[in-house]
């Protein structure tokens, strides 16, 4: 198996407070990876390192066969990784369609070019019908799939999703669960924090628990959800 | 192949080569006056080009632009009364000597993290460092100006960009429509999607793999570039150079005020907004004299009301506004 992303001894302090400390995973080319954990884990914090977003302290970061610590965000990008904001961060007073369009250019020229990624990726993610619409406008449910569409019009080898389906209807998250397994079985590689266990145990193929920074458990979902540290730090109330 | 057209329809077109046509042939009907309002016209909606792409799409507040006019225009000016290097290759050096200017505040601000306000700071705080250095610098005529002699030989000659009101007239229109030209052009292409990105949101930029600093760098290199040529001319219009004026904070608020009308970011917005701003200035001006009353700085009160009108009726300026009534699709930001 070889990984396409691979993470060793990963460390984040934030003053005093070791906000990811010592956290090593791999993730293998086609997987879908799931990282779950209480708040104020480090799960963001370990994302925004792995798209560059955030420096790390120590540790090394592989991608592609290739080390990306140290790499800028737009660096990083370039290299393949697409992501999503926790808190979306679309372009606000630009349309749906220019929203992708823009996605899209990292890897064209032509911006015809760029706008027909775009019209597939939106049909892809059922928003074509609201492409001319201003991104501003959009419902929350929207947004979030209009993260996902910019992000996939990058035609990243591994895309990061940052709680995509947090406040969602189950309906929504169905939907996006449903979008998702078709991009993987496309191929597309993923690496998602979420919440709605709903959504991860019907994604991932392999789970990592963290909790105060650490990992505390990583496997697949049957063993790590039986896993009584996770059930007494994470699942806790919920799955007794 | 990308088309400057494509948001703007088929009446949008027609209306933009009519009134192309109806100003190329102005001046078989208009007067001097009038020819010389429509010059300040032209020449604000040059210089609000030029801002509006730093400002407007890459989000990027410069209140300092008085800089790169007063380099451009000092720079030509200079190089024709020193050197008799005639403007029309002076420009060559003076888009050079202002375009480093601006790399260089950019290259400040945007590597040491100073956004927003900070950098419309700097930006001001290097206008004036530079209006101070011109003050004490005696081979442009320091503080007592520089000029130019409207006798010597060769000063009336198209060549030297001396001559009559058709010629300046045809050449700030020639500026205007230009730059508008280019504007459009930019904002379809990838450059112009970048800029946009960066200017709504940096950090989603960053993360669709557009590197946001040098997204601004080349906003600036384009925009201080194109207010370097203003400056040229600026500098032979106006045939006299005083760094208290060309420097002055007064002349960087002056050349934002027709975008900020017109509406930021837009593609005519500048243009509208030289439109309605600069006769309606020059009326005030003319009514003054007319009732006989001496009040230096009227206008500038009056361009602050009127910022202060149209900015609480149309926020985003008239052109959005007026494109929708006029059913044009083009006033998209």
């Amino acid at each position: 198996m070889t990984a396409l992303l691979s993470v060793r001894d990963l460390s984040k302090r934030f003053r005093g407070l070791a906000a990811v400390s010592n956290v090593g995973f791999d993730v293998a080319e086609g997987d879908i990876f799931a990282i779950i954990g209480p708040n104020g884990a480090g799960k963001t914090t370990l994302f925004n390192m792995i798209a560059g977003a955030m420096p790390c302290d120590g540790g090394t970061i592989t991608f592609a066969g290739e080390r990306i610590d140290g790499l800028r965000s737009d660096q990083a990008a370039q290299r393949g990784i697409g992501r999503t904001f926790q808190v979306v961060k679309p372009f606000p007073a630009l349309t749906v369609e220019d929203n992708v369009v823009i996605g899209a250019l990292l890897r064209t020229t032509s911006v015809n070019e760029a706008r027909g990624i775009a019209s597939e990726v939106l049909t892809q993610l059922d928003l074509i019908a609201r492409k001319d619409q201003v991104a501003s406008s959009l419902t929350l449910p929207d947004r979030k799939r209009l993260e996902v569409a910019r992000a996939l019009a990058t035609r990243p080898k591994l895309l990061l999703l940052d709680e995509v389906m947090a406040g969602l209807r189950p309906t929504e998250t169905d939907r996006i669960v449903a979008i998702l397994r078709d991009l993987n079985r496309a191929g597309l590689t993923i690496l998602l924090i979420e919440h709605v266990m709903r959504a991860v145990t019907a994604l991932a193929s392999r789970i990592l628990v963290l909790h105060h920074g650490a990992k505390i458990a990583e496997g697949t979902p049957d063993a790590v959800l039986r896993d009584p540290a996770v059930i007494e730090s994470y699942l806790g109330a919920e799955a007794l | 192949m990308t088309n400057i057209w494509h948001n703007a329809g088929a009446r949008g077109k027609l209306l933009c080569l009519l009134l192309l046509a109806v100003l190329v042939a102005t001046p078989l009907a208009a007067d001097r006056y009038l020819l010389s309002v429509l010059i300040l016209v032209f020449y604000f909606a040059y210089l609000g080009q030029a801002w509006n792409l730093l400002m407007g799409f890459a989000g990027q507040l410069s209140l300092g632009h008085a800089l790169y006019l007063g380099l451009g225009a000092y720079t030509a000016t200079a190089l024709w009364t020193l050197f008799g290097i005639g403007p029309w290759l002076g420009v060559f050096i003076a888009i050079p000597v202002a375009a480093a200017a601006g790399m260089f505040v950019g290259w400040l601000g945007w590597r040491f993290a100073i956004e927003g306000v900070y950098f419309a700071l700097l930006t001001i705080a290097f206008a004036e460092f530079t209006r101070i250095g011109f003050d004490h610098l005696q081979v442009t005529g320091a503080s007592a100006g520089l000029f130019l002699s409207v006798n010597s030989p060769g000063s009336d000659k198209w060549w030297n960009l001396g001559g009559g009101p058709l010629l300046y007239y045809y050449l700030a229109l020639i500026l205007a429509a230009g730059a508008t030209f280019l504007v459009a052009y930019l904002r379809q292409s990838p450059l112009g999607y970048r800029w946009l990105a960066v200017r709504e949101d940096p950090e989603a930029a960053r993360a669709v793999g557009i590197d946001i600093f040098r997204a601004r760098m080349i906003a600036m290199l384009f925009s201080a570039s194109m207010t370097a040529v203003g400056g040229v001319f600026y500098g032979f219009y106006y045939r006299n150079l005083f760094p208290s004026q060309v420097f002055d904070i007064g002349r960087s608020i002056e050349l934002i005020l027709a975008p900020i009308i017109g509406g930021l970011g837009t593609i005519f917005g500048p243009v509208v907004g030289a439109l309605i701003l600069t006769p309606l200035g020059e009326s005030l001006t003319a009514l003054m004299e007319a009732l006989g009353i001496n009040a230096p700085g009227v206008k500038l009160i009056f361009y602050g009301l009127m910022l202060m009108v149209i900015i609480s009726l149309r926020p985003d300026g008239v052109w959005p506004w007026l494109a929708r009534r006029l059913g044009l699709s083009g006033a998209r930001k």
